[in-house]
């Protein structure tokens, strides 16, 4: 793995901020999943969000692109506010990427389909050039040789692959991640790995929630613990791992690693 | 490199009034988005048209017990056709004081039936009880010995007609779908061939074609001077019908065993018919539970056919009450009390047999 | 097949494996006795036939399909008279089958499919209601709601005199179900032609479509404009033929309505009794095929960027339609099967007519026979279609 370190001093980083979220709150019925959310993202920042389950850390990130509603506060993605307004949503959705846990590619489509739909049917874009988009995401991630492959002859690691490459087809500014890895066979972690740090060398924006630590160590400019719907600390991950500050996170550090 | 906000104590705030409680179930379920509202009302206001009126004949202005005449005054539902003919409905021509014994069978039957739920009880001497249920069951109808006076098959009828041609039905045809399931899935091509044209066939005509075979065609299969009763020959027929479909679930089962498991038995040495009966057959027969309670459903549902070839199940007891003068023309009154015996008798089965499913998909 | 390890094959010095323990032959020998069981039980049966038809001087063979039917047919499709010959009866009754299918099928796929999504509906008003609808519908055997509906329209609805008037021109009585039709006028043949004109040009103008959106990437709303199309190219041609409107109105004269389409008690009877059962049926066939699209997939579509609309036409519906048209053809089948029940209540199909004639001639073998010959085909060919159906259509796995 690269060391990204000379990459994480904060003044770097461009200073506008790409994704807001005041004093969110949102409830699942009675049950408050996530309480008084603050956090700010900038530009090309790649953010790890680590916690135990049930703390809300999916329904966050689901939150970022309306595949969850919040109830109270704001959330502003690329200077659009996330409301019930259809168009905005619909917007912000194709410029946030998001990679699930379990792939979820289309299996009736071919490989080279599923990642030219969302060019052809969203931005409007000729057959061919959709295509050549396409095929040029996937050699990104090193898959173009199953272009014409259906997902379902494809192992688990592959299928992912392929899944962060079909978000990169509508050029996204931000690239969410719901435990990319978490459903993977041990041996094809790294692979889907590989694949996210050349994205980050690429400066692409990026929120992970994962439990992959090499991964936020190398990768990451914070890292946040989250639990009980509520952001516990973040820091940088020199920080967070050699000093975490509340006994939360001592306690879940000391859990996952062993 | 900033630091963790504070821990806020925010668990005091309460969700928006508009999103829980009633008026958030409101909001969620029933007025979600200017579709969804005004699809909420133009229901209501159908059901505001329909219901009102319906209560009012079935339960306001309906007689319940009276005499015929009095119900043809009356603008309301006539349910007083039912107390009044409710011995001939429920057992048809059955001799009116040994009617106990029918209710007997059928309470036996429901025991039983009850009894089977719960899955703790299946062990092999719940197959022993029901063996022994079906006869005594076929002993209270028939009588004949032990002091009951024998009542000959032609005076059968009714509830315990359906009841008996349904459970009998399906008991019977089990063991045949098993063995052509086996066969259909045999590599031996003369017993593959016949095995699918029988299901393909059976599978392929309608129940009544079968009903309408039995009952003009069986007896020319016979030989000269034997008869056999009609209720049999309707109960073959069901019974023939009813084995395709079995057929068919269970080789639903056979397939969803793992080859894997052919080849351990085949790999300690057991012989075919020890394969099967020890190992493919019951891990196959246990995953096909729950559509076998389907067919059972189905089998009780489609014995009302037999109506059509004259044999007094149930329904046509229920239509030879309605061609009483005195009772004619409340049709949909009898037919609604019908209804809804087979509705409460299927509706529970259909539950059971979700239930099942789910028990058995978690690996209860 | 009987399979032996080795352990329990004795060898020979020769090598070779005696008779009785080869697997091979011990299966062929096994399938002849099976096959002369059945062949013995076979010859058991038809002999005690032939005696019996012979006792009771039954014909045999087909030659009565060309005897005088002598008796009357409700209603037909073709003009029959009792004078035609048995062959034309049976061929009103197969016309009357396909007829009250073909009509349940559409009508069922359409109620079936409109309450298998209500199930699904987020409004619980309409979900509960439709659920409440496919449990009572299923758990009703189909004969019972066949004699109910009949009984409603023979002694629920009143007769003629005091019909029923739900819409205009439309009639409900204890005869039958009388509605407006317009009138017969030449303009209405070429409106047919137009819109087979119309569907060919649809036709084409999709694929000009898709080749542009494949070129260019701008989309066309094709399928506002094949609606526009349809509709409007029989519609000038009414407007060329001088808008012709007249209706041929029911009228009442006498003790019945002339005038109009009027459609027989037993044939809505059975019509209704079928169509609300099996789209109960469908209904759950169209819930479970939506229901089996994962959640994930449609999350996935809308992250990146697809509308609502899209979504439903991209990915939900192939994947969802690839499970419901399996079952979905076993209910259309059924609904044929199940008409044969109509000659529970007196609407002259198939099973009915062939019933009549078996009465009639005591040819119970033949007629039955063809019953089930008639059936069968159906059978075959739909189970032919599903097959070929679910070979092209499955979803490429390792």
């Amino acid at each position: 793995m690269v060391n990204q370190k000379s990459e994480k001093i904060e003044s770097s980083l461009a200073n506008d901020a790409i994704i807001e979220i005041i004093e969110m709150h949102k409830w699942f019925g009675d049950f408050h999943v996530l309480q008084d959310i603050n956090l700010t993202v900038k530009k090309q920042e790649r953010i790890v969000i680590c916690g135990p389950s049930g703390s809300g850390k999916s329904t966050l990130i689901r939150c970022i692109n309306r595949l969850e509603e919040h109830q109270r506060g704001k959330i502003i993605v690329d200077g659009i506010e996330l409301t019930n307004d259809l168009k905005n949503i619909e917007k912000i959705r194709a410029e946030v990427g998001m990679v699930f846990q379990h792939f979820n590619l289309f299996p009736h489509l071919t490989i080279v389909d599923n990642l030219a739909l969302g060019p052809i049917w969203v931005r409007k874009v000729p057959k061919k050039e959709a295509e050549e988009i396409a095929m040029h995401n996937l050699e990104k991630v090193q898959i173009a040789d199953q272009a014409l492959k259906y997902p379902g002859q494809l192992s688990g690691g592959q299928q992912q692959r392929v899944a962060i490459a079909r978000s990169l087809c509508m050029s996204p500014k931000i690239m969410l991640f719901d435990e990319p890895t978490s459903a993977l066979d041990p041996e094809m972690i790294k692979e889907v790995l590989d694949a996210m740090i050349e994205l980050a060398q690429e400066g692409m924006t990026m929120i992970v929630v994962s439990h992959e630590m090499g991964f936020a160590k190398s990768v990451a400019h914070r890292v946040l613990f989250m639990d009980f719907g509520q952001i516990v600390e973040g820091n940088t991950p020199e920080e967070f791992f050699d000093n975490p500050q509340h006994d939360r996170t001592k306690l879940f550090l000391s859990q996952i690693l062993h | 490199m900033e630091k963790a906000d504070q821990i806020n104590k925010s668990k005091d705030i309460k969700p928006p009034v508009t999103q829980v409680g009633v008026i958030g179930w409101f909001r969620a379920n029933l007025f979600k988005g200017w579709f969804n509202s005004l699809l909420t009302l133009i229901t209501i206001y159908f059901l505001w048209m329909i219901v009102p009126p319906l209560i009012r004949w079935a339960f306001i202005d309906s007689l319940w017990i009276s005499t015929g005449a009095e119900c043809q005054q009356s603008d309301g539902a006539c349910w007083s056709i039912i107390p009044a003919n409710i011995r001939f409905i429920i057992f048809g021509f059955y001799p009116y004081d040994h009617q106990w014994r029918p209710l007997l069978a059928m309470a036996l039957l429901v025991g039983l039936l009850f009894y089977s739920r719960n899955r703790d009880h299946w062990k092999k001497s719940l197959a022993y009880a029901w063996f022994l249920g079906l006869l005594l069951m076929g002993l209270l109808m028939k009588g004949g010995l032990f002091g009951l006076i024998s009542v000959e098959t032609s005076q059968w009828g009714g509830l315990p007609l359906t009841l008996l041609l349904s459970v009998f039905g399906l008991t019977a045809a089990y063991p045949l779908g098993i063995v052509l399931a086996l066969g259909r899935q045999s590599e031996m091509p003369a017993v593959k061939t016949l095995s699918v044209m029988y299901i393909e066939l059976i599978r392929g005509v309608p129940l009544i074609s079968l009903l309408f075979m039995s009952s003009v065609v069986f007896p020319l299969f016979l030989p000269q001077g034997v008869t056999i009763n009609n209720i049999i020959r309707a109960q073959v027929a069901i019974i023939l019908f009813t084995a395709a479909y079995v057929a068919e679930v269970v080789r639903g089962g056979l397939q969803a065993i793992a080859r894997g498991q052919y080849e351990a038995a085949d790999s300690i040495g057991l012989s075919y018919y020890l394969t099967m009966r020890l190992v493919i057959l019951p891990q196959a027969l246990k995953i096909v539970i729950p559509p076998s309670v389907q067919q059972l459903i189905s089998a009780f549902k489609d014995t009302s056919l037999v109506v059509i070839i004259a044999l007094f199940d149930v329904l046509r007891t229920t239509q030879t009450a309605l061609s009483d003068p005195e009772w004619m023309g409340f049709s949909a009154e009898a037919y609604i009390f019908v209804a809804l015996i087979y509705f409460l008798c299927c509706f529970f089965m259909s539950n059971y047999s979700r239930r099942l499913e789910r028990e058995l998909e978690t690996g209860l | 097949m009987r399979k032996e390890t080795a352990a329990a094959v004795p060898s020979l010095a020769s090598g070779k494996v005696a008779f009785w323990y080869d697997p091979r032959k011990r299966s062929i020998l096994y399938q002849l006795g099976v096959l002369a069981m059945v062949g013995l039980l076979g010859y058991y049966l038809v002999s005690n036939t032939i005696t019996n038809l012979e006792k009771q001087a039954i014909a045999t063979g087909f030659g009565f399909l060309q005897k005088e039917a002598a008796f009357e047919i409700g209603e037909s499709l073709i003009s029959y008279s009792a004078a035609d010959k048995y062959a034309r009866a049976l061929l009103v009754g197969v016309l009357n089958t396909l007829l009250v299918s073909f009509i349940g099928i559409i009508l069922t796929v359409i109620i079936g499919t409109f309450i298998g999504i209500a199930r699904l509906s987020t409004n619980w008003l309409i979900n509960k209601l439709a659920a409440v609808y496919i449990e009572v519908f299923q758990d009703i055997p189909v004969l019972l709601q066949l004699f109910f509906w009949y009984a409603f329209f023979y002694e629920i609805l009143p007769s003629p005199r005091q019909a029923l008037n739900p819409f205009a021109g439309v009639f409900l009585t204890n005869r039958g179900l009388v509605f407006a039709v317009p009138e017969f006028h030449p303009a209405h043949t070429y409106m047919g032609v137009a819109f087979l004109a119309g569907c060919v040009c649809v036709f084409f103008l999709r694929r000009w479509a898709r080749r542009r959106q494949a070129k260019t990437g701008m989309v066309f709303p094709i399928f506002r404009v094949s609606a526009g199309i349809l509709v409007l190219l029989p519609f000038l041609v009414w407007l060329a033929g001088g808008a012709p409107t007249t209706m041929s109105v029911p009228v009442l004269k006498g003790f019945n309505f002339q005038g109009g389409l009027n459609v027989s008690p037993e044939f809505t009877a059975l019509l209704l009794g079928l169509v609300l059962y099996t789209a109960a049926f469908v209904a759950e066939v169209v819930r479970a095929g939506i229901q089996s699209v994962s959640k994930g997939q449609r999350e996935a579509a809308m992250s990146i960027g697809l509308k609502q609309g899209q979504v439903l036409n991209l990915i939900i519906l192939p994947q969802a339609l690839r499970v419901i048209i399996p079952p979905l053809t076993s209910q259309m089948l059924n609904l044929t099967k199940n008409s044969s029940l109509a000659v529970a209540i007196g609407y002259p199909d198939f099973v009915s007519v062939a019933g009549t004639a078996i009465n009639q001639t005591g040819q119970a073998i033949e007629g039955v026979a063809m019953i089930m010959l008639v059936y069968l085909f159906l059978s075959l060919s739909t189970s032919a279609f599903m097959n070929w159906y679910n070979k092209k259509m499955a979803l490429v796995e390792r």
